[in-house]
Parts: C-alpha cells; sequence; structure tokens
C-alpha cells in the first residue's frame, strides 16, 4: 500500500520533472520581456494576445509585465534603462511620445527594427491618423502603434427622455449640447447634464484639431522642438469661457483631472459625457439601464467656427522598442515577430471588438465591417469614422510636445482656478501658454544634442 | 568610576561600526550627494545628454510663483496639521489616563490609526468626504452646503489637513500617554491637597512638565507635515485643485517622477535638506538646554 507520505513524494518529483522540462523549452525560446501599463479588465484581454503569440510559434516566447499605469511604466522603464536593463518593449502613452522620440539610444525605432531583422512592417498598413502620430518627421515609423482611442461623446437615453430630448439623437454640436442640457437641468432630469472626463485631451487636443486650429506651432510640435503653445486663441478662449459659464449656471460639473470624471456618467448622474471611446466597455456594464440607456455621438464643435469638422486624433498607446547592452539580434527579431503579429488585421479587429479602441490597421477596420460587427454594435464605428473622416491638416495630424504629460497637469490647473472664478477665461489662457511655453523651452533645452 | 569596555585590537572597533557607517554611507550619504550633484545639471529623462549650469536650476525655483505658492501653502499645512494632530492627542491622552472602566480598550482603539498606511488612510477620507460617493460629502450636498473639493481651494486643503492630522494624533497620544505616566503622582497629590481644581492642576503641573515631550513632538509633526504626508496628499487631491494643496515634498515628487526633471526636482530637494538641517540643529539646541531642570 502506498503511504500518504510516498505519494507525496511521487507527485512532487512529476512536478519537478514537469517544471524542467518547462524551463528547457523556455530557455530555447528567446525571451523577451513587455512592460505595460494597462489595468484590468484590458491588460488580461492584452495577456491573452501576447499568449497568442507564444502559442503560434516556439521560437519566441514574450513575457507580460504589468508595471503600474502609464506613468509608472515610463518611469521603470527610464529607470531600468539608466541601470542598463531596458525590457524589450514597453507600452508607453501617446503624450510621452515626445520624450521617447528624443531618446535616441535609448529606444530602437521601428523603422530600424524591421531593416535590421528583415520583418516586414509596412507603415501604410495603418490608418493615417495613427501612423502620423508615432512617425518621424520623414514619415518613418517610430513605435509600434497599438492601442488607439480617441474622445468621443456619450449620452443617457433615459435622461433625455425624461427631459423631453430625442433619445436617439445626440447633440452634435456645443450649441446643442448647451440647449439640451438646459433642458436637462430645467426638467431636473439629472444632476448633472453635461460633465467631461480628460479636460485637456478633449478640449484642448481634440477640440483644436477638429477646429483646424493649431494647438502649438511647428505642426503641434512634429516639425520641431522649439514650438510654442497657441491654446489662447480667440476660439480656444471663447471654449473655456462657454464652459465656465456653464459650470456656473449648474448645466457643467468638473470633475477632476484625466479620467476622474468618468464615475459620474456610469453612476447615473450625468447626462452627458465626452470621454474616451476605450470607456466604451465601462459604460455598458455600469450605468444603470445599459446596455439601452446608453448612446454614443461624435465629439461636438462649434458650428460657427468650422462648418465641417476635421478629423480627431489619437490618445492611447503605442510600444517602443528599447535598448540595452548585450541585446542579441535574436531577441530584436523575436520583438518583431511580435510586432507583426499584433498587426495582423484579425488580431486587430479582435482587439478593437474586445476592448473599444479602434483597430489600427486599415485591414483591420475593413474587417470589423465586413463582420457587420458595427452594424449590430451601434455606436462602435463612431471613433473610427471620426478619427478618418475630412483631410487632415497640419492642426489635426497629432502632437508631439515634450513633456506633454506636464503640461497637461498645468492646463488643468489652470481651468480648476478659472472654474473657481479666480481668472478669467483670457486670463488663464495666457497662463497656460505662458507656464507650458515655459516647460517646452526646458525640454528643448535637456534635449539638444 | 564608570566601567569602560577596552578593545586591544585597534581594527575591531572599526570593524564593529563599518555595518552602521556602510548603511548610513549608501542609503543616506550617496543620495544626498546625488541629489546635490543633479541640482546642478539639465538632464533629459534617460540621462543621454547632460549640462553643468550652476545654481541655475536653484534660480529657476525660487523664481517661480508656483514655487513660492507651495512654500506657503506647505507653512499652513503644516502649522494647521501639527496643532491639529497636538491638542486633540494631548486632551485623548489625559482622559485616557484617568482611572476609567476599559481604558485598556480606549488607548487600543485609539493607537489604531497609526497603523493605517496613508494612502489607506486617504481612501477612507474619500469614502467619507468625496461629494458624489462619500456618506458625510453626500450629506453636506443635500443639505445645499457647496461642498466641492476638488473644485474648492479652501475645502481641498481642509480636507488633507484633516486626514494627515488624523494620522498622527495615535503617535502623538502614545508619548502624551508616557510622559503623563511618569509625572510623579505625589505632586499632583500634594496640589490636591492645597485646593489646587484640576484644570490648574493641569496647567500649572502637568503641562508644564510635558513641556519636553510636547516640544519633542513639535518638531516630529512638523517633520512629519512635511515629509510623511505625501501619500495623503497624492490618493485626495493630487496637489489640486490648481496648485492649492502641493506642499514642497508633494512638488518635488510630480518634478522628478512626473515631469522627469531631475534638476529642478534636486534643487528642491536640496532647499529641503537645508531645512531639515536648520530644524534638526534647532531641536538638538534646544533639547539639550532643556534636558536636565
Amino acid at each position: 500500500m502506498l503511504s500518504r507520505r510516498s505519494i507525496l513524494q511521487s507527485t512532487a518529483a512529476i512536478g519537478a520533472v514537469a517544471a524542467f522540462s518547462g524551463a528547457r523549452a523556455q530557455a530555447q525560446r528567446t525571451q523577451v520581456t513587455f512592460w505595460y501599463g494597462l489595468g484590468q479588465p484590458l491588460g488580461g484581454i492584452l495577456e491573452q494576445v501576447v499568449a497568442g503569440f507564444n502559442a503560434s510559434q516556439n521560437q519566441y516566447q514574450v513575457n507580460p509585465v504589468f508595471r503600474g499605469q502609464y506613468p509608472e511604466t515610463m518611469v521603470a522603464a527610464i529607470a531600468a534603462f539608466r541601470a542598463g536593463n531596458a525590457p524589450h518593449i514597453v507600452q508607453m502613452f501617446e503624450v510621452g511620445t515626445a520624450t521617447m522620440m528624443a531618446a535616441r539610444g535609448a529606444v530602437m525605432p521601428v523603422h530600424q527594427l524591421a531593416t535590421d531583422t528583415g520583418v516586414a512592417i509596412d507603415p501604410a498598413a495603418y490608418l493615417p491618423g495613427v501612423r502620423g502620430y508615432y512617425s518621424a518627421p520623414d514619415g518613418k515609423l517610430m513605435s509600434m502603434p497599438f492601442n488607439s482611442s480617441t474622445s468621443i461623446l456619450y449620452y443617457n437615453k433615459e435622461t433625455f427622455r425624461k427631459a423631453g430630448l430625442n433619445p436617439d439623437q445626440p447633440p452634435k454640436t456645443w450649441r446643442e449640447v448647451r440647449e439640451a442640457a438646459q433642458k436637462i437641468k430645467s426638467a431636473n432630469a439629472a444632476p448633472i447634464p453635461y460633465a467631461t472626463a480628460w479636460p485637456t485631451w478633449v478640449h484642448y487636443e481634440n477640440f483644436s484639431a477638429i477646429h483646424n486650429v493649431p494647438l502649438a506651432t511647428k505642426v503641434n510640435g512634429m516639425a520641431g522642438m522649439d514650438a510654442e503653445l497657441r491654446i489662447n486663441s480667440p476660439l480656444h478662449v471663447r471654449h473655456l469661457q462657454m464652459l465656465m459659464d456653464m459650470q456656473k449656471d449648474g448645466t457643467f460639473k468638473y470633475g477632476g483631472r484625466d479620467n476622474a470624471g468618468e464615475a459620474v456618467f456610469v453612476s447615473g448622474e450625468a447626462a452627458i459625457i465626452t470621454t474616451s471611446s476605450g470607456y466604451r466597455a465601462r459604460a455598458l456594464r455600469e450605468t444603470p439601464g445599459a446596455p439601452a440607456s446608453v448612446g454614443f455621438g461624435y465629439l461636438p464643435y462649434h458650428d460657427d467656427a468650422v462648418q465641417a469638422p476635421l478629423n480627431s486624433i489619437i490618445g492611447g498607446a503605442s510600444l517602443w522598442v528599447m535598448t540595452a547592452p548585450n541585446r542579441t539580434k535574436e531577441e530584436y527579431k523575436a520583438v518583431a515577430e511580435f510586432f507583426r503579429h499584433v498587426s495582423r488585421p484579425e488580431i486587430d479587429s479582435k482587439w478593437s471588438q474586445d476592448t473599444g479602441y479602434v483597430p489600427i490597421t486599415l485591414a483591420g477596420a475593413e474587417r470589423l465591417k465586413e463582420s457587420k460587427f458595427w452594424q449590430e454594435n451601434p455606436g462602435t464605428d463612431i471613433p473610427t469614422l471620426q478619427l478618418t473622416r475630412g483631410t487632415a491638416t497640419d492642426n489635426s495630424l497629432g502632437l508631439r510636445l515634450g513633456n506633454m504629460p506636464q503640461i497637461r497637469v498645468i492646463i488643468q490647473e489652470e481651468m480648476e482656478r478659472a472654474f473657481q472664478g479666480q481668472q478669467t477665461a483670457e486670463q488663464a489662457s495666457n497662463a497656460m501658454v505662458t507656464r507650458g511655453n515655459q516647460v517646452l523651452r526646458e525640454f528643448e533645452r535637456a534635449n539638444r544634442s | 568610576m564608570r566601567k569602560r569596555v577596552i578593545f586591544n585590537d585597534k581594527a575591531l572597533p572599526y570593524l564593529l561600526l563599518l555595518p552602521q557607517v556602510a548603511i548610513t554611507l549608501i542609503f543616506f550619504f550617496w543620495p544626498a550627494a546625488q541629489a546635490v550633484y543633479f541640482s546642478t545639471q539639465i538632464q533629459d529623462a534617460f540621462g543621454l545628454r547632460s549640462q553643468f549650469v550652476w545654481f541655475e536650476n536653484f534660480g529657476a525655483i525660487l523664481s517661480d510663483p508656483n514655487y513660492l505658492s507651495s512654500i506657503r501653502v506647505t507653512v499652513v499645512f503644516s502649522v494647521s496639521v501639527t496643532v491639529l494632530a497636538i491638542a486633540p492627542a494631548l486632551l485623548l491622552s489625559v482622559m485616557a489616563d484617568k482611572q476609567i472602566r476599559g481604558a485598556t480598550t480606549y488607548k487600543t482603539l485609539l493607537i489604531w490609526p497609526y497603523a493605517v498606511a496613508p494612502a489607506i488612510a486617504a481612501v477612507l477620507w474619500l469614502f467619507i468626504f468625496h461629494p458624489s460617493v462619500g456618506l458625510l460629502g453626500r450629506f453636506l450636498v443635500a443639505i445645499g452646503v457647496p461642498w466641492d473639493y476638488a473644485l474648492n481651494d479652501a475645502q481641498a486643503l481642509l480636507l488633507v489637513v484633516l486626514a494627515s492630522a488624523w494620522k498622527q494624533i495615535s503617535y502623538n497620544f502614545l508619548f502624551f500617554l508616557a510622559g503623563l505616566q511618569s509625572i510623579p503622582r505625589s505632586v499632583l497629590e500634594a496640589a490636591a491637597i492645597d485646593g489646587a481644581s484640576q484644570t490648574r492642576r493641569f496647567w500649572t503641573i502637568v503641562f508644564p512638565l510635558l513641556s519636553p515631550t510636547t516640544f519633542f513632538l513639535l518638531v516630529v509633526n512638523l517633520v512629519y507635515a512635511f515629509f510623511d504626508t505625501f501619500g495623503t496628499i497624492h490618493a485626495l487631491t493630487r496637489g489640486g485643485p490648481g496648485t492649492s494643496t502641493t506642499t514642497l515634498i508633494y512638488r518635488v515628487y510630480v518634478d522628478g517622477r512626473d515631469n522627469l526633471n531631475l534638476g529642478t526636482s534636486s534643487a528642491q530637494s536640496v532647499v529641503l535638506m537645508l531645512f531639515v538641517i536648520a530644524l534638526t540643529m534647532i531641536q538638538f539646541r534646544y533639547i539639550e538646554r532643556r534636558v536636565h531642570y
């Protein structure tokens, strides 16, 4: 009779053998480390994409590691580079692009990776708005486009009905947003008629793009580090004034920096919100009465400032290849193969379906159209259509400003002061430009070669 | 005569000191020296390019109106936190020192908050005071108080002060309790027999005898408010609205970690370091003088 102990011993032995052979199988594969900055549930979906790559071949193994939110991931990657052991791939938010691009020697541009490893990565496969954001001025791809979103409008159909508004007609212009908000307020249909998340991304970066006004000189910084902010233009001041007026008359409520404002829509308090298309999954899961109660619309515009709004710009993140001493050619090859994998139309379109991010390749977008996913899921096509409408100008290609996260904080600080009545819209806008330009000059100075 | 330990070997004492000295050098002096070095540099985030700029970083922060305003915020914040952490602690410890039923339970409960991590304490306060999810916050809004610390400088500052002070009360309570217990009973009893009221006994006997403890706590609490409240501020307000809750230490973090600007961040650290050195010197001189009485 087997004693309990010997059973335990033999299971342990089997486990050890299995672990050993597993380790050997892993050792034969080229190992690549991938740091990412997406929380759940997106992080889990990302890990599935990586697992799919690992299972699709037996030469390379990508090991995904969650390193906290985007800013933490960025800081961790920089610290690791300084210590000489940067990860092979790091996911970096779009506003970190200028910092990464300036770090020649720390990153390997994707076009160079493609040339060095012989793995074809064709920039023409990606949506122009996505490609432009991550390309050098000469059109060469610097980082691998990955999760991209844009900002859109969400509205609560229940509240619209209660306020006597047409629940199938989202407000298209700011005039209509104000009218709807006014009605919602007087009908007492919701405590917060209009709210916003990502105050700078929505009301400055995307606002400038769709209205075809510059955010900064030098093609919003894409043509050179000596760019200067232009966000104190009459249109920008007027828009901030409108938000301040709405805040005052109770039709708008500032909900905090970055994505802090998102909470009030899913709680049912806010009737309209402008935020990321990546918010879709959460809105459909948490809003009372969802999915029937959640409606989608394009980002509003001022119809007296522009006849037809231009394309909006992306947010989200891209994948950067980092260098380190004694990194082998085989490791770079593994990275390139992984990049080719995530750009495959079927992977790309599935990623978009699962997460609410936009498809980044033209073929992926085509696939979604053909699969009827867009028709069956109303609103899912808006981000892609909004990103690709019209002909992009210098004002709507994207932006590349050094230390952009810091500039975003400055803009938000000045907005907060304005909303409290401590300064006028014009004073706030001028303060944003003065302080922001100072940051840009510091960046330019620190990164001058 | 005092008993003295004599080492025959000259090397042994140094060897025994070595671990402590090594730790101090590696974890205190080396980073401090690095901060001083970086404060004279302008460097990109990755450390690929560096320029030596003398004291330009110091000039930059001292001429920045937002830095000067964060000094103001820090002073208001630290003084408020210190007062609000010491006064209630003193009151509570005097109460807990009395002969009451279940004194040990009270003491344990009062010491408890000290074990809560700053970030968790902040989340706790968030759940109480957030205007749309907090218990008390919702109540305030419901009764018509325009409570919204995301967009009101004074309310935001009040909130971080309260949360930070609350965390520190336990620590102060513990020291005051120990201080109270070392006050000789005979003195208090003598005063009681002489007919001194309880209030009078407190102000003429207990409070003066507690003064070394109070002074020690004053310094410790100021240092706490200066340096250890980062977690609370980060979790509650992130320095906003505007820059109304951005204290000096929070700005060091934001400039160094979020803005990846090591030069100005290090310059700010050096300024803070000088401040701590000054504070420590004052403390030593004062305590040296007051320790025997």
